[in-house]
């Protein structure tokens, strides 16, 4: 795409549409396209950076930097981090089982993958607790171990775990599906034993996939409300999330004190797009597929 | 969320020669392409393995048994188990209790706002995801790389923010706030914020499934249509709409699950009145915290069953699209 995009550009000169298609309602289409992504999305989101700069840049930084809201900035990127390793490995088997292996329940497994996409995070978040607190299936297994999942960080990692797996799976599985298997068996003919294929062969081209699984699943895990705030217990300066401190200053009237943590995670979010959109292109390079 | 692939699978070309240097796979691109799923029984394999059925890229049986284990086990436990407990926990005092609170007014008025936002943001997203879809996808025009990424924006903002963020425009201390006070209008901790909110987390469903879509078919059939003398209208009607339908319900369906269980945006917004602005999740929510565990979990699992519905939907969805897929790739 950026290809044709790159060879049009110079003969577009001043005319937008390439060599004035025959067909109807480009300024219509890219107009109301553009009104309504101003409308929802742009405008309002651009209150957090102007709200922001009410505050100035000493309050800015006492806000974000507050040891509560410190906390809780290490729980949720801290989480959502391990969480997306776990997603990694997990993810991956997923994928690879659900693309080279027949059994029993396979497409069960392939249809509910997607079960955290389609879930209300709230139900997830009631559901987990109820299987994690100490009376719970396996809270009570758990607990004479000494293990307390629901109502510390552990919980949170839970969750994330839950709603980040399917990012994982569902970037890797086209990968695999459309992997040759011909690059297999031509190392396996040359003597290379399945573990020497597996880390020369398939591993270099599903990495990027791979990557950007798991930042999708980061990117998820740090702004997740619904799903950890039942489970984490809300314990401050222990297991507050990010987004529950800025639901927390809000309740208290402090907007800008709200605005200012909104803004740290906005940004860092830009950031991972960005990194998901190079490591696309990345894919996109390896696999020979469109991004 | 942006990971979904496409439902419906892009015809897509054979990958191309693998350019990473590993010395071990540079035979097999100097080597005719043939069809790469079968077993070819011309190459030459190890013998000991061949003479057990064992194909040469299949893993020792324990291997394969040992992973598909571990996928079992990881999904028993982190998907069949919170799936299983909401039916449990719903049910567990009986079929009556459960009809009780499913059909006590604050519930019903809870389904009833739930599905009023829903009835307002999805056609809403529906148009736009069209809308943005023809753009991008029939026409080509400086920086529409930026404006896809734009698109997508919603799905890497914390539902949180896209509450506060109408919070700052629409809220008492807002931008508009006091405007919308001596005007009597109320946006925040009412109706219009919660649909707002819907429509924001809800954004880019229908405009990602559209875009590689119709990108992937390419605009010659409309071209012809045009050409040949159909108005604007019918070519959509008789030649787009026909060929995206599947995919455009796909992004509806994705659309609508998760406009109707969002839970951080429009609680932000929301104001949490009961029997007022309270949707379905947040009235699971009020349930759970007045330790009214098992209404809770019935008005949950209305909200889960919703999420199979959807699951069952999409990959029929997805089957559909598979087996119509070498049909239209046939009569091209």
């Amino acid at each position: 795409m950026s290809q044709s995009t790159s060879l049009t550009l110079p003969s577009a000169s001043h005319v937008v549409p390439r060599q004035r298609s025959v067909l109807p309602g480009f300024r219509l289409s890219l107009g109301f396209t553009l009104f309504w992504l101003g409308l929802i999305v742009l405008i309002p989101l651009s209150a957090v950076a102007f709200k922001t700069l009410e505050l100035g840049w000493p309050g800015f930084w006492s806000a974000v930097t507050s040891p509560r809201v410190l906390a809780s900035f290490r729980l949720s990127f801290g989480v959502a981090l391990i969480a997306a390793a776990i997603n990694a490995v997990f993810g991956l088997v997923f994928a690879w089982v659900l693309v080279r292996y027949t059994f029993p329940g396979k497409r069960l497994l392939d249809a509910l993958v997607d079960l955290p996409f389609a879930l209300p995070t709230a139900v997830a978040g009631i559901a987990l607790t109820a299987i994690y607190a100490e009376n719970g299936w396996i809270g009570s297994l758990l607990a004479p171990l000494g293990i307390k999942v629901a109502f510390t960080p552990l919980g949170v990692l839970v969750a994330a775990v839950f709603i980040g797996l399917p990012f994982v799976v569902r970037t890797v599985q086209p990968v695999l599906e459309d992997l040759d298997r011909e690059l297999e068996e031509a190392a396996a003919s040359l003597g290379a034993s399945r573990w020497q294929i597996f880390v020369r062969v398939v591993w270099p081209v599903l990495t990027p996939a791979v990557l950007t699984g798991v930042a999708l699943a980061f990117a998820r895990a740090v702004g997740e409300y619904g799903s950890m705030i039942f489970i984490a217990g809300n314990v401050p300066m222990v297991s507050e999330i990010a987004p529950l401190m800025i639901i927390t200053k809000l309740e208290q009237y402090d907007y800008a004190g709200a605005t200012a943590i909104a803004l740290v995670m906005l940004l860092a979010s830009f950031a991972i797009l960005l990194a998901i959109n190079s490591l696309q292109a990345w894919t996109a390079r390896r696999t020979g597929r469109p991004a | 969320m942006s990971a979904i692939p496409a439902a419906v699978p892009a015809p897509s070309s054979s990958p191309a020669p693998l350019p990473s240097p590993t010395p071990l796979q540079s035979p097999a691109s100097s080597a005719t392409s043939a069809p790469s799923s079968g077993a070819s029984p011309a190459r030459a394999r190890p013998a000991a393995v061949a003479t057990r059925g064992l194909r040469s890229t299949d893993e020792p049986a324990w291997v394969r048994r040992l992973l598909i284990g571990i996928a079992l086990g990881f999904f028993a436990l982190f998907l069949l188990l919170p799936l299983a407990i909401v039916f449990y926990e719903a049910l567990r005092k009986g079929l009556e209790p459960y009809w009780a609170t499913i059909i006590e007014p604050d519930a019903r008025a809870s389904m009833w706002l739930t599905l009023t936002a829903v009835a307002i943001a999805v056609p809403l997203n529906l148009v736009f995801g069209v809308a943005a879809a023809w753009a991008i996808a029939r026409f080509e025009f400086r920086g529409k790389k930026y404006l896809v990424t734009l698109i997508d924006l919603p799905f890497s903002v914390s539902p949180v923010i896209a509450g506060l963020i109408y919070v700052l425009v629409f809220g008492a201390q807002g931008w508009f706030g006091g405007w919308l006070q001596a005007h009597d209008l109320k946006i925040i901790f009412a109706v219009p914020g919660i649909v707002l909110a819907t429509i924001f987390v809800t954004f880019p469903f229908v405009a990602r499934e559209l875009i590689p879509l119709m990108q992937a078919q390419g605009r010659d059939e409309e071209e012809a249509a045009i050409v040949l003398g159909a108005s604007g209208w019918q070519m959509f009607r008789k030649v787009t709409l026909p060929n995206i339908k599947w995919g455009l319900l796909y992004g509806v369906i994705l659309c609508n699950a998760r406009a109707m269980g969002e839970f951080g945006a429009v609680s932000v917004v929301s104001g949490h009145i009961r029997g007022l602005t309270n949707t379905m999740p947040l009235h699971v929510e009020i349930l759970y915290n007045e330790y009214q565990f098992q209404a809770a979990f019935a008005v949950a699992s209305l909200l889960a069953l919703l999420a199979l519905v959807t699951l069952v939907m999409k990959s029929a969805i997805e089957w559909k699209a598979r087996h119509d897929a070498p049909i239209a790739a046939a009569t091209n």
